[in-house]
């Protein structure tokens, strides 16, 4: 079958009855503020992009149709490698999914320790985005001071789930394993000094004359662009549109949660820093809150045909031996339909739609992405602007290759 | 256990005043092929050259908000080929979602472009990966695979490991 060729650059549509002045810029797919391997086409007049065109799918892995081929529950691990740098949201989001399928109520205690780790996820994402987006402009210091309280997440992912990064610890029906003794304490520990950090972060960048410079009057999107060309999240709110889905269409209990939906009316690359920077403060507060009321409780569903039995009774009972069996060899039949779950992730809102035919693996599941949309959102921000601006707008809308080509 | 309305009478009954029902009926009455309430989801499934229509009629219902437009390959079932769109609304706060079910013979259907700009990428992924064509689409050419790939990776009829 058909080999991958490189498209050479000159037959890319963007050069197609440009003007003689102008040239064609290719930019990526190796280029270190690209955040990946995003490959952009630019047609230039001197420094003014007049055009941008983004060519991607050099990540494309086919990880919706390995779906089909893997039972429900083995399916997790896949969502892990989706958004690289938020694995939780895309564990929940893909349980949330089943289990709306199979109409299966989770424990509370679940639910709020899910809660809590999604926001711990949120922290560390928007710490990866603040110190490359920082370090795009220029500033180099903030990358190494964000990647300390990082590492800090990492250890309390790997203390829960055993892994830093492709944690897969949000199971159908609740949590792969009650969290460890000294989890709630850690994450009290951390985020007790957390605020101070996020103050330290903004005295670095939000009072700099080089930073500010760049960033300000940069990247305009109107609300209206925004909404029409499927941008969601931070950069969303930046534009003034208040929505997000945390609060406006709660899952998982953030519904019993008390916090501020950060927006700025600036519309600019300064305003999305301001919106993110303020959603961290946010997060804080929501672990806070979810460490003060963790109920107690169990953190499987009561359902022994579909969640896998703790590892003691399926040494010592026959009939979680069986049960045991069964879920690994044939995995647990989910009832027909197709539901679609939306969680707001970090970068946006992030959606899995599951189609069941009734058999244990899932006839069709499909993400939807964040940044896949907010590209869209790139060539209007970036027309009639500086080259040098491209790469604080990748920054801002803060694009992950590995959701955008799944 | 919630409660499951599953086809477009039901649905007329008991959902008449729900916003986007209203919309479409409103609009088009013949353009709703099929309905259905399922799991807290409401599925229109509308009529294949009403889909712009429609989505002009639910975007005036206040749906502002395209959020996701895919593929089912039904195969071998007819009609193969279902596309699925979910329009959420910032105002309602709520979500649908409609459906267009395409035969095998001519996987074609209108693009919706027109309503929402945002749809370009999805469905050239679309295109790309079912061999679902959009009429008006300005720019359907493959987005994830290789420009000279031949065959749609997302078919039932395409192998897991792909062709040896």
């Amino acid at each position: 079958m058909a080999q991958f060729t490189e498209t050479p650059i000159l037959e890319a549509p963007i050069a197609e009855g440009s003007a003689d002045q102008t040239m064609v810029l290719n930019m990526g797919p190796q280029h270190p503020s690209t955040h990946g391997v995003l490959r952009l086409v630019l047609e230039i007049d001197g420094e003014i992009v007049v055009r941008l065109y983004p060519e991607i799918g050099y990540l494309h892995t086919g990880i919706e149709k390995t779906c089909e081929a893997k039972f429900y529950q083995q399916v997790v691990p896949l969502t892990d490698r989706i958004d690289y740098l938020s694995p939780m949201h895309n564990n929940l989001c893909y349980c949330l999914a089943v289990e709306k399928l199979l109409e299966l109520p989770i424990p509370d205690k679940a639910q709020w320790v899910r809660v809590l780790l999604s926001e711990l996820t949120r922290l560390n994402s928007h710490l990866v985005w603040l110190g490359t987006h920082a370090m795009d402009i220029g500033a180099l210091t903030v990358f190494l001071y964000t990647f300390r309280e990082r590492e800090d997440i990492l250890r309390i992912f790997e203390l829960v789930a055993g892994q830093r990064m492709m944690t897969s610890y949000f199971r159908i029906g609740g949590l792969s394993m009650e969290p460890p003794l000294d989890f709630f304490e850690r994450v009290q520990s951390f985020i007790k000094t957390f605020p101070e950090k996020i103050d330290e972060y903004s005295n670095l960048l939000t009072g700099n004359p080089i930073f500010v410079n760049r960033l300000q009057n940069v990247g305009h999107l109107s609300a209206a662009d925004a909404i029409a060309l499927g941008v969601t999240g931070p950069p969303l709110r930046a534009s003034g549109v208040d929505f997000d889905l945390r609060r406006d269409m709660p899952y998982s209990s953030y519904e019993k949660f008390q916090f501020k939906v950060p927006t700025s009316q600036r519309c600019d690359v300064w305003g999305r820093y301001l919106v993110r920077l303020e959603e961290m403060r946010e997060s804080v507060k929501i672990i806070q809150q979810a460490l003060d009321g963790m109920p107690l409780g169990p953190v499987k569903a009561n359902a022994p045909k579909i969640v896998l039995p703790d590892r003691e009774k399926m040494k010592t009972q026959m009939e979680s031996l069986i049960h045991h069996f069964k879920i690994v060899t044939e995995g647990f039949a989910v009832p027909a339909g197709e539901v679609y779950q939306g969680i707001e992730s970090s970068r946006g809102q992030m959606g899995y739609y599951v189609v069941s035919d009734g058999t244990a693996k899932p006839y069709r599941v499909h993400m939807r992405n964040p940044s896949f949309a907010s590209l869209q959102a790139l060539e209007t921000m970036c027309k009639g602007r500086m080259l040098a601006d491209v790469v604080a707008v990748i920054g801002s809308i803060d694009v992950v290759l590995g959701e955008i080509d799944r | 256990m919630s409660v499951t309305l599953a086809d477009k009478e039901s649905v007329l009954r008991e959902k008449a005043d729900h916003p986007a029902v209203a919309a479409i009926l409103n609009w088009k009455s013949d353009s709703l092929a099929d309905a259905r309430w399922d799991r807290d989801e409401l599925t229109l499934t509308i009529a294949r050259e009403d889909i712009v229509g429609a989505g002009f009629a639910i975007e005036n219902a206040g749906y502002n908000f395209l959020e996701d437009v895919t593929a089912v390959d039904w195969f071998p079932a007819s009609p193969r080929f279902q596309v699925s769109y979910h329009i959420v609304s910032h105002s309602l706060k709520e979500r649908i979602r409609l459906r267009v079910m395409l035969d095998e013979s001519s996987p074609v259907v209108d693009s919706i472009i027109p309503v929402w700009p945002s749809a370009n990428y999805y469905e050239r992924e679309v295109f790309d990966l079912f061999g679902i064509r959009f009429d008006g689409h300005p720019n359907l050419r493959r987005i994830m695979m290789p420009e000279e790939w031949v065959g749609h990776p997302l078919r039932k009829d395409y192998p897991v490991e792909g062709y040896r």
